[in-house]
């Protein structure tokens, strides 16, 4: 069981101000849960930007080069067709559903490449600090040790502009 | 914000309405009718219908392109929109999305009832057969419309769940008991962090560039279904961007027409409101006059190509047998949108809702047009004919209607209709953006406070604009 020390905010520059003045403390922040997304967060918590933009560009790639070779398999090297005397290795007309096997790969491979690296996979718990992050509550979870002065960390939350701060014990 | 997820969650989590029940009743009954007439066909084959050796295609194909069409307006009002940074999409994309879903399966569910053996839709996939491994004929724009089809579908229900994940993980979070297991299972434990947040506005941005092209790509494939034949009225190269506009405009008008029984059934006038609907009509009136220029495009280059075949095909909707159908077209499609130039009429609900209507019905016919009037006249004047339908065509029709309201009746009722997190960012940036244009209006500046944990007067400029002036 990890302890956690759990700050709700009702205004996102509350809250961004709120984690410049805990880290200037010397807290360390565990993660921040907002209802939408809070622009500038990520720089100040120090997320990296994502790279899911990669990982769409080489499924796409993927996309493309199943969707060639398939239709150069299929109609010119394991059954060569004379459809109306048209050339056998019609690469103008492959360019459809080049696209669209394009699109479906970048797609897909990006969607499941975001749904592992987030863990949103059917049947997780979610690790939900405080129920109201996704309804109207700015979340700060700073995690505690044995070491830590609970009263004193509560109190610089409370001083950080949180509206209400609790402790919460969880698995993860 | 605590009132937006209560408003929103509100037809999700409380009994479903008197209004909602009278619309899911009438959708179910029409749904019925879809099993028993599609039922049929699929036991009887196509000869149900009253299609003929010279008109091979008719209702099936018209109301099959008619519901891609309506398919189009979703993506490009999530995607579209997104990428030119339009926030007013914000309260109608979600139901625009879903709606896309719906109207694709209807089109999909044409596709399987017009096969006559549907058992064997599967011929149209590219999989190794007992024929010597006879493949699929990839120079067939059939072909290309499979691959089109069933991507815009995967992909769109992609870009729509993504975009759920965040309001059903709210849903979850108020709800108790078994709706709290089931909201919990599809909304994959989604927390709201920072981190996949960062890469839910990454995905949606990707999403949206990749989803851009292929909304204009499928629709662009089913025209040239058509247009790859040497039908006169079909083998012309203006329709794929002809389709695409008119796709647009039948989407957007179908969306109206959602729209405007949503926010009476669900009470969302608060969300979904009269600038919405008036944004919505201007652009139903801009590509409706793009498909009016395009209907005269085709008669002046009918005219202007000397081809006698074209030239009658022409003169033969105009004023042949079925002149009625292409005059309800015009009517529909290019007279009434123009209307909306008014601002009186453009921010009237009710006369929105019966344009949106007639922009359908309009939109209907024109795919009849371009269907029906080029077949029935073959080369050979032996076989000229004309088409009846049967009771079966129009039940299947009238059947996938309410296949469509009933998946969308289910759509509201058990999933949030708005989505939340991006109206309540909005709402956010908007009442910043409401603060500082005040204090522009004051002379002042104001700046975030640490010390207060709120907003304060930065700098007072004493010199009053007006000042200046002599």
């Amino acid at each position: 069981m990890n302890k956690y020390a759990v700050a709700l905010y009702d205004d996102e520059d509350v809250l961004k101000s709120g984690i410049k003045q805990l880290q200037s403390a010397g807290v360390k922040i565990h993660d921040v849960y907002t209802p939408y997304p809070v622009h500038g967060l990520e720089n100040l918590v120090g997320v990296r930007r994502s790279r899911l933009d990669i990982a769409a560009f080489c499924f796409g790639c993927l996309g493309v080069s199943c969707a060639f070779l398939m239709m150069w398999y299929m109609i010119t090297y394991d059954w060569p067709m004379d459809i109306g005397g048209k050339p056998n290795f019609p690469v103008i007309s492959f360019i459809p559903i080049c696209f669209e096997m394009t699109v479906l790969f970048a797609s897909y491979g990006m969607g499941l490449t975001f749904f592992i690296v987030n863990r949103n996979i059917p049947g997780t718990t979610p690790r939900i600090m405080d129920e109201r992050a996704t309804d109207d509550r700015f979340v700060l979870a700073v995690p505690l040790t044995a070491s830590d002065d609970q009263e004193a960390v509560n109190a610089l939350l409370r001083d950080s502009g949180a509206v209400e701060v609790k402790q919460k014990e969880a698995a993860y | 914000m605590h009132d937006i997820t209560n408003d929103i969650c509100k037809p999700v989590e409380g009994k479903p309405t008197k209004a909602w029940w009278i619309g899911f009743i009438f959708s179910f009954i029409g749904l019925c009718l879809w099993l028993y007439s599609a039922g049929y066909t699929m036991t009887v084959g196509i000869g149900a219908w009253g299609l003929n050796k010279t008109v091979g295609w008719a209702w099936d194909i018209t109301s099959f392109v008619w519901w891609v069409g309506i398919g189009h307006a979703g993506t490009l009002i999530s995607a579209i929109l997104l990428l030119f940074r339009q926030n007013w999409r914000n309260s109608i994309n979600r139901s625009a999305e879903a709606m896309t879903l719906f109207a694709v399966i209807c089109a999909i569910t044409y596709i399987i009832t017009h096969m006559g053996r549907p058992w064997l839709f599967y011929w149209a996939l590219p999989l190794p057969n007992q024929y010597g491994s006879l493949w699929v004929n990839f120079n067939s724009a059939l072909v290309w419309d499979v691959f089109a089809i069933s991507t815009y579908f995967t992909v769109s229900l992609l870009f729509w769940y993504i975009g759920l994940l965040p309001d059903i993980a709210t849903v979850r979070d108020r709800a108790k008991g078994v709706a709290k297991k089931i909201y919990g299972f599809f909304s994959l434990g989604w927390t709201g962090s920072v981190r996949s947040w960062v890469r839910f506005e990454a995905v949606c941005l990707i999403l949206a560039g990749l989803a851009t092209p292929l909304v204009l790509s499928v629709h662009t494939v089913v025209s040239m279904d058509f247009a790859t034949s040497l039908v006169p009225g079909w083998h012309t190269t203006i329709f794929p961007p002809y389709f695409v506009a008119g796709a647009i405009f039948s989407g957007f008008a179908m969306v109206q027409t959602l729209l405007l029984v949503m926010r009476k059934a669900m009470k969302l006038e608060n969300y979904i409101t009269l600038y919405h609907i008036e944004l919505m009509n201007i652009i139903i009136m801009v590509t409706g006059s793009i498909v009016g220029c395009a209907y005269l495009t085709e008669l002046f280059i009918a005219w202007y190509s000397g081809v006698e075949y074209e030239q009658y095909a022409f003169l033969n909707r105009i004023s042949g047998p079925y002149w009625w159908a292409y005059w309800i077209m015009m009517t529909c499609n290019v007279i009434s949108p123009q209307l909306m130039w008014f601002k009186k009429l453009r921010t009237n609900l009710a006369f929105t809702f019966f344009i949106s209507i007639v922009v359908n019905i309009g939109m209907w016919f024109e795919r009849f047009v371009i269907i029906v009037t080029s077949l029935h006249r073959d080369w050979l004047p032996s076989s000229w004919v004309m088409f009846h339908p049967t009771f079966y065509d129009v039940g299947v029709f009238v059947g996938s209607i309410g296949v469509f309201f009933t998946l969308f009746m289910v759509f509201i009722k058990f999933l949030p209709g708005v989505a939340m997190a991006e109206v309540k960012m909005l709402l956010k940036n908007s009442s910043e953006a409401a603060k500082k244009r005040m204090a522009a209006k004051e002379g002042k500046t104001y700046r975030f406070s640490p010390e207060t944990g709120g907003v304060v007067i930065a700098t007072t400029t004493t010199a009053k604009k007006g000042e200046n002036h002599e």
